[in-house]
C-alpha cells in the first residue's frame, strides 16, 4: 500500500510540467505567471484560435504537414533500409560479416557531430540544404543503426524451422525475406516505426541546421522562435501550439505503449 | 551466435543438399540486401569522418575553399580559447550529475515496481511517458518557464528563476534529463524480471536478509545492465544540446553556464561560420567518448558479472 502511494506521489510530480503546460494552454495573459494556482479562472480557447492562425505567416496546417512529411520519410526509410540490412546480419553469410557488424555495433555510440558538419558540407555541395532530403535520405541508408540492432536481435530469435522449410520448398533469400521472415518480424518493425515517428517528430538540431525558410519549418522549428518570447502575451498562444505538437506523440504513446516499453527494454538485453 | 551451426555443416557435405544454391550467389544475395546500408556507412558515416578529420587542420567557412593550417585550430582550442574549457567544463559538470541521479532514480523506481503485483504495468508506462515527451521543444518550453522568474520553482521556493542564475541554470537543464529516467528505468525492470527467483530463495534459506539480497543477487545479476545503461546515458550526456538550448533560450547563458559542448561546437560552425574548428571540436569529442567507453569497458572487468555463456 505505502509502495503505491509512493508512486502515485512520484507519478503527480512527473506529470505535473504535463499539467502544467495544459493549464498555461487555456490561460489567460494574466494568469499565466506568479501564480501557483494551475486552474485558470475561466478557460482562454483564443489562445488556440491564436495558435492556428500560425507562426510567422506560415500556417499550422503547412507546419504539420511539414512535420508529418519528414516523420513520414523517415519511418519509411527505417523500416525498409534497415529490416533489409537485418536480414543480411541476421541469417546470410557474407565474408567480413564478423567485423562489419562489430562497426554496425560501433556506429550506435558514434556521435552525431563527428559527422555533422561534412555531412553539412556534402548536402550543401548538391544543393540540398533547406530541402528535406538531408532529414530523410540518411534514413533510407541505414544510417539508424540502434534499429538495425534491434531487429536484428528480434529476427535471431526467430525459428529456423519455417525457413528451412521455404528453402527446401525452393525459396532463394529473396522469397524467404519477404514471405517467411519479413511477416514475423512485424512486432520489431512496428517499434522501429514508432521510435522513428516520435524522434524524427521530436529532433530539432538536425532540422535547426538544414531548414530556414520559414516555409518548410517544423512544428518544432516554429516553436523555437518562441523560445526568446519575454512578453506573457505570447504565453499562451505559444503554449497552445506546444500542446498541438506533443499531440501527435501522446497519442501514439497512448496507442502503442506496450510496443513501446518492450523495444526499449529489449534493447538492453541480449547482445 | 547461434547461426553457424547448418552452413558449417552443409559445407562439409556440399554434395548431400544438391537444391542450395551456389555459394557465390548466396553471398551476391547477402550484398544486395546490404547495400543501403553499406553505401549509408561509406558516404555518411566513413567519408565524412575523413572529411571532417582533413577539415580540423584547416580554415574554412564553407565559401571559400579550405585553407590548411596544420594543427592550428588545435592549438587555439587547447591554449587560447577560455569558452572552450569552460563548456568542456560545464559539459563534464553536466554528466557527472545528471546520468548518476537519472541512473539511480532509474533503479530506485524499478526495485519498487519489481514486485509489484497490481498497477506495474501503468505505472511502467506512465513513468516512461516523460522519456518520449521530454526530447521535445514543447517541453522544452515549459520548462524553461516553470525554472524562470516568477515560474513554479520561483513560487514554491522564493529562490528566483534558475534560468537567470549561473549554476543553477545548469541543474535546471539536469533535472530535465533526470526527469526521462523512464527508458533506463524500462530497462532495468526487464532486466530485474531475468533474474531467477531461485537465487533469491536459496540466499532467503541460506539466512540473508532483503538488504543482503540486494548487494549479493540483486547488484551482481544486473551489472551487465547496469553497465550498458552507464554507457548509452553517458554517451548520450556528452552530446546534449536541446535543454541547453532551450533552458538558455538558444544563447547558452546566464554568462555561458549552459553552453554546453555541442553547443559551442553549433555556435562556430554554424553561426560564426568557423567549419575548421568546429570539426576538429567534433574530434576531440569523438576521441573523449571513445576514450570514456574504453575505459567504462575496461573497468567493467573487476564489477560486471556475466553469468553464463549458456544462453547466449
Amino acid at each position: 500500500m505505502a509502495l503505491h502511494v509512493g508512486c502515485l506521489l512520484a507519478l503527480l510530480v512527473m506529470l505535473y510540467p504535463l499539467a502544467w503546460l495544459l493549464a498555461t494552454s487555456l490561460k489567460p495573459a494574466d494568469e499565466v505567471i506568479a501564480s501557483l494556482n494551475l486552474l485558470p479562472s475561466h478557460l482562454e480557447w483564443s489562445n488556440y484560435a491564436t495558435a492556428l492562425d500560425g507562426v510567422n505567416d506560415v500556417s499550422i496546417w503547412r507546419l504539420l504537414g511539414n512535420s508529418l512529411l519528414i516523420a513520414g520519410g523517415a519511418v519509411l526509410g527505417n523500416v525498409i533500409s534497415c529490416s533489409l540490412a537485418a536480414y543480411a546480419f541476421a541469417r546470410l553469410r557474407f565474408r567480413f560479416r564478423g567485423p562489419l557488424f562489430a562497426f554496425m555495433i560501433a556506429t550506435i555510440m558514434l556521435p552525431h557531430h563527428a559527422v555533422l558538419i561534412p555531412q553539412y558540407i556534402i548536402f550543401n555541395q548538391l544543393g540540398l540544404v533547406n530541402t528535406y532530403w538531408p532529414l530523410i535520405l540518411p534514413k533510407f541508408l541505414a544510417t539508424e543503426a540502434f534499429f538495425v540492432f534491434l531487429i536484428v536481435q528480434f529476427m535471431r530469435s526467430l525459428p529456423r524451422e519455417l525457413e528451412e522449410a521455404a528453402r527446401i520448398d525452393g525459396c532463394g533469400p529473396f522469397r524467404s525475406f519477404f514471405q517467411v521472415v519479413l511477416p514475423l518480424t512485424r512486432p520489431a518493425l512496428i517499434t522501429t516505426a514508432i521510435f522513428t515517428f516520435i524522434w524524427t517528430w521530436n529532433d530539432f538540431f538536425t532540422q535547426l541546421i538544414y531548414l530556414f525558410d520559414p516555409e518548410k519549418f517544423t512544428l518544432t522549428l516554429a516553436l523555437r522562435s518562441f523560445v526568446d518570447a519575454s512578453s506573457t502575451s505570447a504565453f499562451g498562444p505559444m503554449f497552445a501550439l506546444s500542446v498541438i505538437a506533443l499531440l501527435p506523440i501522446v497519442l501514439f504513446f497512448l496507442a502503442f505503449q506496450r510496443f513501446l516499453v518492450e523495444g526499449m527494454a529489449s534493447s538492453g538485453l541480449k547482445g | 551466435m547461434t547461426t553457424t551451426a547448418i552452413p558449417a555443416e552443409a559445407r562439409r557435405a556440399p554434395a548431400a543438399a544438391p537444391k542450395r544454391r551456389p555459394r557465390r550467389e548466396r553471398e551476391g544475395a547477402a550484398w544486395v540486401f546490404l547495400s543501403p546500408w553499406v553505401l549509408g556507412a561509406i558516404v555518411l558515416t566513413l567519408l565524412p569522418m575523413a572529411v571532417s578529420l582533413y577539415l580540423s587542420f584547416t580554415d574554412y567557412d564553407l565559401f571559400s575553399p579550405p585553407k590548411w593550417v596544420g594543427l592550428r585550430n588545435y592549438v587555439q582550442m587547447f591554449t587560447e580559447d577560455p569558452r572552450y574549457w569552460r563548456s568542456v567544463a560545464t559539459t563534464l559538470t553536466y554528466v557527472a550529475v545528471a546520468v548518476p541521479l537519472q541512473l539511480a532514480l532509474a533503479l530506485v523506481v524499478a526495485l519498487a515496481l519489481k514486485g509489484m503485483k497490481h498497477g506495474k504495468g501503468f505505472y511502467r508506462s506512465a513513468f516512461y511517458a516523460p522519456s518520449l515527451l521530454g526530447a521535445s521543444m514543447s517541453v522544452a518550453l515549459v520548462w524553461r518557464a516553470i525554472f524562470n522568474d516568477g515560474g513554479t520553482v520561483d513560487n514554491l521556493l522564493g529562490t528566483g528563476g534558475w534560468v537567470n542564475k549561473p549554476g543553477w541554470a545548469l541543474l535546471a537543464m539536469a533535472l530535465l534529463t533526470v526527469w526521462q529516467f523512464g527508458a533506463p528505468m524500462v530497462i532495468f525492470l526487464a532486466g530485474l524480471q531475468q533474474i531467477p527467483a531461485e537465487l533469491y530463495e536459496a540466499a532467503a534459506v541460506d539466512g540473508a536478509g532483503k538488504w543482503r539480497q540486494f548487494l549479493s543477487v540483486t547488484v551482481p545479476m544486473l551489472s551487465p545492465v547496469l553497465f550498458f545503461n552507464l554507457v548509452l546515458q553517458t554517451i548520450q550526456a556528452f552530446q546534449v544540446f536541446t535543454p541547453a538550448f532551450a533552458v538558455s533560450a538558444g544563447k547558452g547563458g546566464p554568462a555561458d553556464s549552459t553552453l554546453v559542448y555541442t553547443m559551442y561546437l553549433y555556435d562556430r560552425g554554424f553561426v560564426a561560420s568557423h567549419m575548421g574548428y568546429a570539426s576538429a571540436m567534433a574530434w576531440v569529442l569523438l576521441l573523449v567518448i571513445g576514450v570514456v567507453t574504453a575505459v567504462l569497458f575496461r573497468t567493467s572487468r573487476s564489477w560486471v558479472f556475466y553469468a553464463s555463456e549458456g544462453d547466449r
